[in-house]
Parts: C-alpha cells; structure tokens; sequence
C-alpha cells in the first residue's frame, strides 16, 4: 500500500465525477426524491396512537439501500470503463498497487456516499420529521458502510461482465434480492426456512437490522456494533475478492 | 569496459492465445540507448510481442528479459513505458489531469507534468478535456503519461499513426534526443519510411522474426532505397521460401 497512489486515485475518481455534473446531481438529489415519494405514499396511512409511522420504519432504511445500489451501478459501470479503456491494463503496468487502485476507488465513492446520505438523511429528519430513537450519526455511519458494500461489490461484479448493458444486468442479480430479502417488506422471522437461510448470509440483512436497533434505542446497543462489524468484515472480503479480478497478466 | 547489459532480450520465445500460436520461437536482443524499429505486416505479431515485454502478455515458452529482469518484475515497473496503440487514458478528465495521475505512480513534480504536457505539443491545451481533443491529439495524451515518468525502457506501438508530417518528424527528433540520453526505445509502426529513424529494425511476419538488420542493411537486401519497396521484397522472398518448404514436405 501506498497512500501517494491511493489518494491519487481518489483524486482521479472525482475528477472524473466532477465533470460529469449530471451524475453528481443525479447521485444527491434523486434519494432525497424518492424519499419524499415514500413519505407521501404513507401520507394518508390511520394509525392507532403511538403506533409509528410507516414512513419511520420504510424511509429509515431506504436511507441505508440507497447508496447502496447507486454506488454499486456508478462502481460497476466506472470499472467497467476502466477494463475496457486499457486504462486498468496500463496501469498495472505502473508500480501502484492493486490495493491502492481499490480503496482510491472506496474513498472516492464512499465521500460521494457521505454526502449523498447526508442529504437524504438530512431531508428525512428536517422536511419529513423522521422520527426514531437513536442518532442520526449512526445512521449516516451505516449509509456509508452499505456505500462502500455497493462499491465492492460493483467492482467485483465488473469483472464478470464485458459491456455496460451487462454490467447493468447484474444488478438485478446481485441487489434485487438483498433488498427483497433484507426485511424491509416482509420480516425475517416471518420468512420460510430457505428464504430465512438465505437472507442470513446477504450483506445488506444486518445492515437492516443494525437500522431496527438505531431506531428502537437512544444508545449504541451491542447488536449495532455487531452488525457494524459483520458488514465490514463482509466488505473486506468481497474487495480482496475483486482484488483477485485485476489480473496483471492476460493469456 | 564491458558491454552494457542488453535492454530486451528474447530466447525461443513463444506466445499462445487460446489456440492461435501467435509468436513462434524468437530469439533477438536489443542493444540500450538507442531506436529500435519493429515492423511487419498486421496481424504479424507486433502488439503481442510488445506486450510480453512489458509483462501483461502471458508467456508460453521461452523467456523475455528487460534489463536483465524477467520481464513483468515488479522492481521494473518503475522503468518502463508502454503506448498502447489505441490511447489508454482517461477521456473524462483534462490533459493534466490524465498526465497528473500516471505521474503520480512515478512520484513524478508539477514540472515533470509540465516538461511531459509541452514535449507532446499539447500545453495550449493542457485543461481540455481529453475526450475533446482530435485523435492525433488524444494519442499524444497518452504518450505525455508515459514520458512523465521518464522510463529507461519506453514501448510505442504505432505512435505516430493519426499525426501530422509536421508533428510526426517533431516526435522522431524527441525520441532520437532521448535514445542520446540513454532511455531504449522500442517502435512499431507500419509506415516504412520511418524505420530510417531507427537504429536496429526488427521485422516480424507470422510470429517469426524475418530478420534483425539496419535500415541501411534492409535497403540493400530489399535492393531498394526505398524502405516500403525494400521490406515487401523481403516479405515476398519469405512467402515464396514457404511456399517451397511447403510444397517440398
């Protein structure tokens, strides 16, 4: 590792977001939208007193969901472009590392990540009165980690696809069913045994559940810090996973 | 003194991809500080010879050293440079930021990246958008991030297709200046007028080497002054010996 090369790419990457002021927009403003979409959506909705608010339960975690699919079609398609442009071949040819390449690419997308989350995070509380238990803060913290997942895991999946429209395609493949499965629509304790099985092992499940506690409790709990830590052992993984994609060497 | 070591060294070198045999057995070197030409017809096996020096293209069989490193050593990255035929740079930022950025594995200054920018003849340029500027221009983007990091060993494929004759003879003089200064240069091109740039040439047809001579050398062979003419001779005596061997077995 190298923090010279690291940050360079960092740099790099937005740079090359910077310039594309569509993007940028898109990337902040469109979760804010569609929160705003889920909160009229449940505008109307009777609820006995003191029972919470849809909007409290689905709009907190589409807080977490969010980046997590927007980092992982920006990541996907960006490395992508970066496979097919020689541009990764080339450099590979240089002395940077294949780790400095990696997080250059997790630090850029996950500063995009902290600021989309901050404005969508910020919009739920101010404009649409979110109302949980715990932080804000910590909220923000699991955006970023489901940020950095979606990264990872775009980059990973890049590697498996040899054009854009592919690219595209993974995401039903590889998000769809974390979010159908992470329960958000349906409990996991309501869930049949394989679907339960299933939803265990996928990343963006304890990033939900790490939400249930944030909102359920003003502290920190241990089953936060718990599902904290799975995801980023998760994230580790799948970028040494995606490490093992960037070949130096063609056949 | 003893002779320097050889810059590229190849022995009974031999590339595969998939099923197609593409270099078949090459046995040359390279001498340091000076222009050497690789010709031949396309499809004759110029990229992928350079690519297994610069170590991104596996090697079958045989062996390619670079300074007397196995080629693709991690200790050589930091000394050559590789121009890949169609430019590999990025097309969404400025020329200096493209330049800044492969600097930037160098450990290369703000004054190498302005000393790279201006070699290219691109510095009224330098805050364009790569994508934005003409081919001949995008191409010496990505010859500027290669000379940013002043490389002992610096392979061009085809560098001087899409360029003016004006800007093509400017490039041949930077290169000469910097094969006087000890940088090895390793050119392929199609265009045969200018192997009279180079000291050494390498002609390449099918994946064998045809022969290693100067271009003066390559004249007389080809009994032509006239490079173009001189290397098809060459080419077509190879054919017709072929042919021969062919029809002999």
């Amino acid at each position: 590792m190298n923090l010279r090369m690291t940050i360079a790419t960092t740099r790099r990457v937005l740079e090359q977001l910077r310039h594309d002021h569509r993007s940028v927009a898109l990337i902040l403003v469109v979760p804010a939208l569609l929160l705003a979409a889920v909160y009229f959506l449940y505008e109307n909705e009777t609820l006995p007193p003191r029972f919470p608010r849809t909007f409290d339960r689905v709009g907190l975690m589409m807080l977490a969901i969010f980046p997590f699919v927007v980092m992982f079609l920006v990541t996907s398609i960006t490395m992508l472009r970066e496979r097919t442009s020689g541009t990764l071949e080339r450099l590979l040819t240089t002395p940077i590392h294949k780790a400095d390449l990696l997080f250059g690419y997790a630090l850029a997308f996950s500063i995009m990540a902290s600021l989309q989350s901050l404005v969508a995070t910020a919009v739920a509380y101010w404009v649409f009165g979110l109302d949980i238990k715990g932080s804000p803060g910590f909220v923000v913290m699991i955006a970023v980690i489901n940020a950095v997942l979606g990264v990872a895991l775009g980059l990973l999946c890049s590697a498996f696809a040899r054009t854009e429209f592919q690219a595209v395609q993974f995401m039903p493949v590889v998000v769809v069913p974390q979010i159908l499965l992470c329960g958000l629509f349906v409990a996991r304790d309501d869930m049949n045994q394989v679907l339960e099985a299933i939803s265990g092992v996928l990343p963006l499940t304890f990033s939900v559940d790490a939400l249930k506690e944030i909102a359920g409790n003003a502290d920190a709990t241990a089953a936060l810090w718990q599902d904290t830590l799975i995801m980023g052992g998760i994230v580790v993984g799948v970028l040494v996973l995606a490490s093992l994609t960037l070949r130096r060497q063609s056949r | 003194m003893s002779p320097a070591p050889a810059a590229i060294e190849a022995t009974e070198l031999h590339v595969s991809r998939g099923r197609t045999h593409i270099l078949r057995g090459l046995d040359f070197t390279v001498g340091p500080g000076r222009i050497t030409g690789l010709l031949g017809p396309s499809g004759s096996g110029k990229t992928t010879l350079m690519r297994a020096i610069m170590g991104v293209q596996r090697v079958t069989r045989g062996t390619v050293t670079v300074m007397g490193i196995p080629a693709g050593s991690a200790s050589l990255r930091h000394d050559v440079g590789y121009v890949t035929q169609g430019a590999s740079v990025y097309g969404d930022l400025s020329v200096e930021a493209n330049v800044r950025y492969f600097g930037a594995m160098h450990g290369a200054t703000a004054a190498d990246v302005t000393e790279a920018i201006d070699a290219v003849g691109l510095a009224p340029l330098a805050r364009q958008k790569a994508a934005d500027l003409s081919g001949g221009q995008f191409s010496r983007v990505s010859l500027a991030c290669a000379l940013v990091a002043h490389p002992k060993l610096l392979i061009l494929d085809e560098p001087t297709v899409g360029l003016d004759p004006v800007l093509r003879a400017e490039l041949w003089e930077r290169f000469a200046a910097m094969a006087a200064s000890g940088t090895t240069l390793l050119v392929s091109s199609h265009v045969m007028e200018e192997a009279s740039h180079c000291s050494s040439l390498l002609l390449l047809r099918e994946g064998l080497l045809l022969a290693q001579l100067t271009p003066a050398e390559l004249a007389l062979r080809g009994g032509s002054d006239d490079l173009e003419r001189a290397f098809l001779t060459i080419i077509k005596a190879a054919d017709r010996g072929q042919a021969e061997s062919e029809v002999a077995s």
